[in-house]
């Protein structure tokens, strides 16, 4: 416990003093987008790692949490920071509603996942249909630059805000994997029937992490908005951010505090070097991401965390050999 | 308002719509009747057989209905192999682990044939293409028409397969008792992907029948994810004459649906339809379940 809150202390204070050490747009640009990428892993590893439910359909709550960012600022002229509270709190709604039905009704495996991606789609078409979301044109954020309205020329500040919503991560994380929620939430992971013949409420705890979950994925739409500015339907509830939040978790290693920062690092890693070798044909990066899951999969399927665990008890039993 | 024409001519699009449906999600429900498994990459796999077909009309000149057979065969194996040396790996006695190879299988298809095909969508001019027939006050597309009595045809090809040959009872027999089964001298492993293969040529099939009155792109599968889990879900899984009905419903019921409430928000039908009855009526319709 206490190594883990040094580890991630540590994590915290090399990335943040970064930007004094290089200016560089690029080494900056990229720490960002692998913190955006491993704040999306980290969500997902929450639900599918922690409690074994797997979801297709994050982009329900990645996408709420972009148009509440969005629609609080337009149009109920909040400023960027009530805005992001009302955006987590909106898409952990999302999440808890969501959940509570697919649990209520004993939802499982395959179903679940099913479910939570046909309730993506549910909202993707809504939202090309409703005004308030633009319909198919999306909303755009106009340009401002400040504190306030969160937004920023400076890769710098964006880095230290996303790496803050990443160590919220990590330490939601850690109480998971410490305290007695998380203990449940994993049991029932394990075996749910025998779960709830000790007295556990599996419906309860699996709403609990659906709601930190998805209250998470929610912040990093929130980030997307105000990163890029502009949100559309096909980016807001299309496959993408649940492709990306299931992958990068995936290839991490599933149910480990590090598995999302180091699948979603490796995944970046693999799609910039991919896009230096091939260019910016369209379509290459996601079929890299497509090879990695299935590979990861077929001989990983503890991802490459459980590699690195792997390797390190064959060492020991080299060393322990010798000694003999 | 209620004009009958209208409704009449709607309701026979639905159907010869539905037909093709019923095809498609044939194969899904004894992917999933047997393995056990959610095929989750049945669209792209049908869009990579859209493409096939067009590629065939393309280069080659065979009108789409004449690459039926090679369609069929080419799918059939396409999918054997699939089954044999990527799916079966990955099981690690864990459902969601084929839900997650079958996603990736899907990403990995679509994004390939985003590279070599780009994102235009492509059709095919035959000399039937626009052409209609009466029936009685509506008119029809030609081309809907045969692909209504074709995919009729072949789901019955089907379900006479399973019913009546060696082959289907040895399908049967791994699908119910997987055990027993393997005692008895059958191949399981052999089986699986056998079923599979048969799976994938039901959407070789349906290519084939869909692409003259239908376009291809590198996304063209993806609508009929969620309308062909729909209808599995609809028609209890694993259930055959589920899916038979189920498809020729959903696709009246996306028809009318997009009558009265237009195009983009009768899509948001099915979705509804899907997750209602995985909540409330798990078993289907009929509350057949031959599956488990």
């Amino acid at each position: 416990m206490k190594k883990s809150i040094t580890a991630i202390f540590c994590f915290a204070a090399g990335i943040a003093l970064l930007p004094f050490f290089t200016q560089s747009g690029v080494v900056l640009n990229f720490f960002m987008m692998a913190l955006y990428a491993t704040l999306l892993a980290q969500s997902w590893n929450i639900l599918g790692g922690y409690g074994g439910q797997f979801s297709f359909g994050h982009a329900a709550f990645f996408g709420s949490g972009a148009y509440m960012q969005a629609i609080a600022q337009l149009q109920w002229g909040l400023n960027a920071w009530t805005a992001l509270c009302l955006a987590i709190l909106f898409s952990a709604m999302v999440g808890a509603l969501i959940g509570a039905v697919s649990f209520r009704y004993g939802l499982k495996g395959s179903y679940f996942a099913l479910v939570t991606l046909a309730c993506a789609e549910i909202l993707r078409i809504t939202s090309l249909s409703v005004p308030f979301t633009g319909a198919g044109v999306g909303l755009m954020l106009p340009l401002q630059e400040s504190l306030t309205t969160l937004q920023f020329s400076d890769r710098t500040y964006f880095l230290w805000i996303i790496l803050a919503l990443v160590c919220i991560g990590l330490l939601t994380t850690l109480y998971i994997q410490e305290s007695k929620f998380g203990a449940y939430l994993q049991a029932i992971r394990d075996n749910e029937d025998a779960a709830q013949a000790l007295g556990i409420d599996p419906f309860r705890i699996k709403l609990y992490a659906t709601t930190l979950s998805a209250g998470l994925m929610g912040s990093a739409g929130a980030m997307y908005l105000q990163v890029f500015q502009y949100i559309d339907p096909a980016i807001a509830y299309g496959p993408q951010s649940s492709v990306e939040a299931l992958v990068g978790a995936i290839v991490g290693g599933l149910g480990s505090l590090w598995g999302p920062v180091i699948g979603a690092g490796v995944l970046l890693m693999l799609s910039e070097l991919t896009r230096n070798l091939f260019g910016s044909i369209p379509g290459v990066n996601m079929v890299i991401y497509g090879c990695v899951l299935v590979f990861i999969v077929i001989y990983l399927p503890r991802g490459l965390i459980g590699l690195v665990v792997q390797c390190k008890t064959f060492l020991l039993s080299f060393n322990s050999k010798k000694n003999f | 308002m209620f004009d009958l024409s209208i409704l009449f001519s709607s309701f026979l699009n639905g159907i010869t719509i539905g037909a093709v449906y019923a095809l498609i999600a044939l194969g899904l429900t004894l992917i999933y009747g047997v393995l056990h498994i959610i095929n989750f990459a049945h669209g792209a796999c049908l869009m990579i057989a859209l493409y096939g077909v067009y590629a065939l009309w393309d280069v080659l000149g065979i009108n789409p209905y004449a690459s039926l057979p090679i369609m069929i065969i080419t799918m059939f194996f396409f999918g054997y192999g699939l089954q044999r040396f990527i799916i079966n790996r990955a099981n690690h006695h864990k459902d969601e682990n084929v839900l997650l190879v079958t996603l990736g299988l899907s990403i990995i298809f679509e994004n390939l044939a985003l590279i070599f095909f780009h994102s235009d969508t492509r059709t095919i001019d035959t000399s039937y293409t626009l052409q209609t027939m009466n029936l009685g006050s509506a008119t029809i597309a030609l081309p809907k028409l045969i692909a209504f009595f074709g995919a009729m045809l072949m789901c019955t090809l089907l379900i006479l397969l399973m019913k009546f040959t060696h082959l289907g009872h040895a399908i049967l027999a791994v699908a119910k008792e997987k055990t027993g089964a393997k005692l008895m001298g059958i191949h399981v492993e052999h089986i699986y992907a056998l079923s599979f293969g048969i799976g994938l040529s039901c959407l070789g099939a349906a290519a084939c029948f869909l692409l003259p009155a239908y376009y291809v792109n590198p996304t063209a599968g993806n609508g009929f994810i969620f309308i062909s889990f729909t209808i599995v879900v609809l028609g209890g899984m694993g259930s055959f004459i589920g899916a038979l009905l189920g498809g020729l419903l959903i696709g009246i019921v996306e028809s009318l649906g997009g009558l009265y409430l237009g195009e983009s928000l009768g899509q948001v039908g099915v979705f509804v339809i899907f997750v209602f009855f995985l909540i409330f009526r798990p078993q289907g319709m009929f509350g057949v379940s031959n599956a488990k």
